[in-house]
């Protein structure tokens, strides 16, 4: 195929604006698939990225386009994660186009993650094509939506499509734009090899299959390649390009073409995201700019909820691991909770799939404690010690000082909800930068923000707040110094290790205080009374009180039907055993997730 | 000579109580006839395999056994003493006595609903053998009463338990219940002081329970009382709603009850049971000391020689084959014995020894239960008196919890 008719692009938008529809039709309307072989959608392959209506892995799909000239296009469509969790995963699925389709849902307009989203794919010189989608809806107001875009990003958009996904209205108006204005490829296929990998996952059988999109030269069958950030080598075993659903091997990849390669490789980790494919033999003289490790930002305990399943947890992380290079673990140990992992997350959703995926597809039973973001602890000794877990705090006298993660927050909202929005804001530490209204009645707060503030239940909170019509994006800036404490949770005054966590000391009395309270709701009621107390240090700052149960008789014998009464005294017993035994307290397996509920409004 | 008690179950009613999951069945006379020739078949074909076994106690249970003629009951009487060794509760047994020494009178009893049962039909349950009556009262209140779904008055209750005096009876029980729907602290003392003033030999005080399947279950939702407070209530068909005691008022309930009749001569033996000295129910006090007893009749249970089974539940089944009705068949193992042991033993206000376990099951109780002993005295659950473990009264307060730790783990166990 000539490099003149080959298009890489992707589809933008904020969440729920339409992406995977949009991408689902062009498949369709491409004509590589029947209508019957259309599942609802494509691209979204696992279960669960279908019931939660989210992507979660970025991946790829090639299709041929008859275009109204009368010439075949290759339209190989790009899916990038539509989460703030996922934000490099989708700069490089960006860099991997040439172009990109912008979504905007005709009756919300333009969305803090539609921004964040448009200004990544400019910074990466993307031909950017907006759309405008669901304008089938009663509420729909695409001349506003329309202006929106011309007023707010300053893209032209008065010839923009004006579809339903959904419905399938105009959608070749799109597939003629993408022709028309996305530029073809550029590259010498007799250059040195330069690929980006923007994915990859693991296969049983093939070992990693990397996806790649060719910058300059071909990749064959056979070719010596060389990571250049890992320095991983390895010879291709096969190439490919993606049909939709499928891989289809080919006998090469030249430059301008996006597809994939196997060459037997173990582990995800050889192949990371963002990284330069060469030719190990005739490497190119760089590799592609803006490679990033990436960081875990989140940490988190995973406990099995019985201890009998260690073994199972690890090997269930072991295989998520090969297919997600952004998830680490490390074995750690827990008074109360016993063996299990300290893991990193790119952020609480990815923690969420995570969980949800170590449940639903291995079977088991977790207890999970409350997330953490790393710190950095500088100690009296001179030394900086990362710090994921609560419960590895150093002794007060032997910190210098602590510093904190800090993220720049974009809020788009709508005026109404401007004030509590900000109060929310100040409530969670944040320091106001400044306020930009984009419209009349729409503005971007912009705020620094603690990200421990924001991984608890920021998100809940703001759409709570503002019923939904706030939408947020952040970024990375730094480490700052900060006033923190360690917040400790006795239970019938033992210490319980799993429910420590860092808290600014401002707000330690607070949240100690609403702890207890959720604790208080979480435990049942046992044979003694039950103190719960938050302390910092040896200081008891909350206290809350579990009572004693008064009475649990059952009084009748049903005629010497003892097999009954056995069932009731074992249905009792048997809820026991779902809870951690902390001392003499049982506690059931969500309270240790308490921390993460305390925002009562 | 083994012991067994019998337990006879009659699964028919006038109609059925509200809060009542038993095998039991309304409307249904025809079947009484057949119900009963059944059951003497049953009964029958017991004969030789517990010929070696004598009777200690017979209980016709139900369902209201009442509710059977006079005649059908003298049936099921005489069926029993043809097939089995129940010594003693006729005068002509008075010989038998003499001459195996062994208690000189079988407990014999028959619930009965107050009301549907005339003087004539006592004397009839007197003359087939019957020495003990239990009625099922529940309540001294009227509108309690109609709440329950029982068909009887407080007046009713009053002429039948004059009318089992006359007929010679000197061992009367009457049931009453606490947590009645409506219930309050005085409504409860008026039924106490009401039934105290007829002085039964046996009072049983339970609790009632919401159980699945019953019309109050139907009707339970959350409600609020008087003081606004969110409880527990039942939402009557007729619109009215009857909360639910809280579980302070219960337990107040409870020791009024307990103090009450502790000062009026009887004795608690039992979580739920008192008795004037002498009168314990040695038929209740079986189970909990697990002794054998055979069931007789439709879903009735069985434990004999550690093994336990139940009848079916099917009537028209039952009718057809009353000799294969055996289901649910289940062999105890050690565990499950010692398991029974204490968490049936330990209802005893008299608890359990030491040296019964260790008669029972060649091992020292500290071997298999040291540590939740230990635990549980720590916890005041416990009282350790020479050779007896009882409860104490928190014990008894939280019963269940303390009962359910002496079910052993399978993993421990192995």
């Amino acid at each position: 195929m000539n490099q003149e008719n080959i298009r890489n692009f992707c589809i933008i938008a904020h969440i729920d604006h339409g992406k995977s529809t949009l991408a689902d039709r062009i498949i369709e309307k491409t004509g590589t698939l029947t209508s019957r072989e259309m599942q609802a959608q494509v691209l979204d392959n696992m279960d669960l990225e279908r019931e939660r209506g989210i992507t979660i892995k970025a991946q790829a799909v090639r299709v041929i386009y008859k275009a109204q000239n009368g010439e075949e296009y290759v339209f190989n469509l790009i899916d990038t994660p539509g989460h703030v969790d996922f934000n490099y995963e989708v700069s490089r699925s960006l860099a991997a186009c040439d172009g990109a389709v912008l979504v905007v849902d005709a009756a919300q307009g333009i969305e803090a993650q539609t921004l964040a989203n448009v200004y990544m794919a400019i910074d990466h010189d993307l031909e950017v094509i907006p759309v405008i989608n669901k304008i089938d809806l009663p509420s729909a107001e695409p001349e506003r939506v329309i202006e929106e875009i011309e007023d707010v990003i300053g893209l032209e958009a008065h010839d923009a499509p004006l579809i339903s996904a959904k419905n399938d209205i105009n959608i070749e108006q799109v597939l003629e734009a993408i022709v028309e204005r996305i530029p073809a490829p550029q590259g010498d296929a007799s250059a040195p090899l330069q690929a980006l990998i923007f994915d990859s996952i693991y296969d049983s059988y093939k070992g990693v299959i990397v996806f790649i999109r060719v910058r300059e030269g071909t990749i064959k069958v056979g070719t010596t390649v060389k990571m250049m950030a890992t320095g991983a080598e390895a010879n291709v075993v096969e190439v490919g390009y993606f049909g939709a659903g499928k891989f289809i091997p080919c006998d090469g990849l030249t430059a301008g073409m996006v597809g994939y390669f196997t060459a037997s490789i173990k582990n995800v980790r050889d192949t990371m995201v963002g990284d330069t494919v060469t030719d190990a033999q005739r490497p190119c003289s760089e590799p592609l700019p803006g490679y990033k490790k990436v960081q875990s930002m989140v940490y988190c305990g995973m406990y099995p909820a019985d201890g009998a399943h260690y073994e199972d947890l690890r090997d269930a992380l072991e295989k998520l691991k090969l297919n997600d290079a952004s998830l680490n673990y490390e074995p750690e140990t827990s008074v109360a909770l016993g063996f299990g992992f300290r893991c990193g997350f790119l952020g609480l959703l990815h923690l969420e799939i995570i969980e949800e995926r170590l449940e639903r597809e291995y079977n088991l039973d977790l207890v999970t404690t409350a997330p953490s973001v790393i710190y950095k602890v500088m100690k009296t000794d001179g030394t900086m010690i990362d710090l994921t877990n609560p419960t590895n705090l150093p002794d007060p006298s032997e910190i210098e000082y602590m510093e904190e993660p800090m993220v720049e927050a974009e809020i788009m909202v709508t005026s109404d909800y401007i004030g509590p929005i900000m109060e929310l804001c100040q409530e969670r530490r944040g320091v106001y930068k400044e306020i930009e209204y984009i419209e009349a009645n729409r503005a971007i707060l912009r705020y620094d923000l603690p990200l421990n503030e924001i991984i608890y239940d920021f998100f809940d909170a703001l759409k709570s707040r503002s019923r939904g019509y706030a939408s947020l994006d952040y970024e990375l800036k730094g480490y700052e110094r900060s006033k923190l404490v360690k917040l400790d949770i006795l239970i019938n005054r033992e210490e319980v290790d799993a429910l420590s966590f860092i808290v600014h000391a401002d707000s330690a009395y607070e949240r100690g205080r609403k702890m207890c309270e959720k604790l208080k709701e979480e435990i049942p009621r046992h044979l003694f009374e039950i103190p719960i107390q938050a302390a910092i240090g040896s200081k008891i700052i909350a206290r809350e009180t579990v009572k004693a149960l008064r009475k649990d008789v059952l009084a009748k014998c049903y005629g010497g039907d003892i097999t009954r009464k056995r069932k009731l005294l074992e249905k009792q017993k048997e809820g026991k055993k779902r809870m951690r035994q902390i001392g003499n307290v049982e506690i059931p397996q969500k309270a240790f997730m308490s921390v993460l509920k305390l925002d009562d409004r | 000579m083994e012991k067994l008690e019998l337990y006879i179950h009659i699964p028919f009613c006038v109609q059925k109580c509200r809060y009542c999951d038993f095998v039991s069945f309304a409307n249904c006379e025809e079947q009484f006839a057949s119900y009963v020739d059944a059951l003497c078949r049953e009964i029958e074909s017991c004969r030789e395999k517990y010929s070696d076994y004598v009777i200690s106690s017979v209980y016709i249970g139900g369902g209201t056994p009442s509710i059977l003629s006079a005649d059908q009951i003298q049936k099921i009487t005489d069926s029993l003493f043809r097939n089995f060794n129940i010594v003693n509760t006729k005068e002509r047994h008075k010989g038998l006595f003499l001459q195996k020494k062994i208690r000189p009178t079988t407990e014999f009893s028959i619930e009965c609903n107050p009301g549907i049962v005339s003087k004539a039909d006592f004397s009839a349950y007197k003359k087939a053998g019957i020495n003990r009556i239990s009625f099922g009262l529940q309540s001294a209140i009227d509108e309690e009463l109609r709440t329950l779904g029982r068909i009887h008055t407080y007046e009713d209750f009053v002429r039948s338990f004059e009318d089992a005096r006359e007929a010679g009876f000197d061992n009367i029980n009457v049931d009453i219940m606490q947590a009645i729907p409506g219930q309050t602290m005085i409504s409860w003392q008026m039924t106490l002081g009401q039934v105290g003033t007829w002085h039964p030999e046996h009072i049983s005080a339970y609790s009632l329970i919401i159980e699945d399947g019953t019309d109050f279950q139907k009707w339970l939702k959350k409600g609020k009382t008087i003081s606004g407070e969110e409880r527990d209530g039942i939402f009557l068909p007729d619109g009215s709603v009857k909360m639910l005691p809280s579980e302070e008022e219960e337990r107040d309930i409870y020791y009024f009850t307990r103090d009450m009749l502790e000062k009026s001569g009887y004795k608690r033996y039992e979580i739920s049971n008192f008795a004037v000295p002498g009168f314990a129910c040695s038929h209740n006090i079986g189970y909990w000391k697990r002794e054998n007893y055979l069931g007789l009749g439709l879903h009735a249970s069985s434990m004999v020689a550690n093994v336990r089974w139940k009848n079916t539940d099917d009537l028209s089944a039952y009718i057809q084959d009353p000799e294969n009705v055996h289901e649910e068949e289940q062999k105890l193992t050690v565990k499950e014995q010692m398991e029974e042991f204490m968490f049936l033993g330990l209802r005893l206000t008299q608890g359990i020894t030491r040296t019964d376990f260790v008669n029972t099951f060649h091992r020292d109780i500290d071997l298999v239960y040291g540590p939740v002993l230990d635990d549980l005295y720590d916890q005041s659950m416990i009282e350790f008196a020479e050779d007896a473990i009882r409860l104490t009264q928190k014990g008894i307060d939280v019963s269940n919890q303390v009962l359910a730790e002496f079910l052993i783990d399978s993993k421990q166990e192995s």
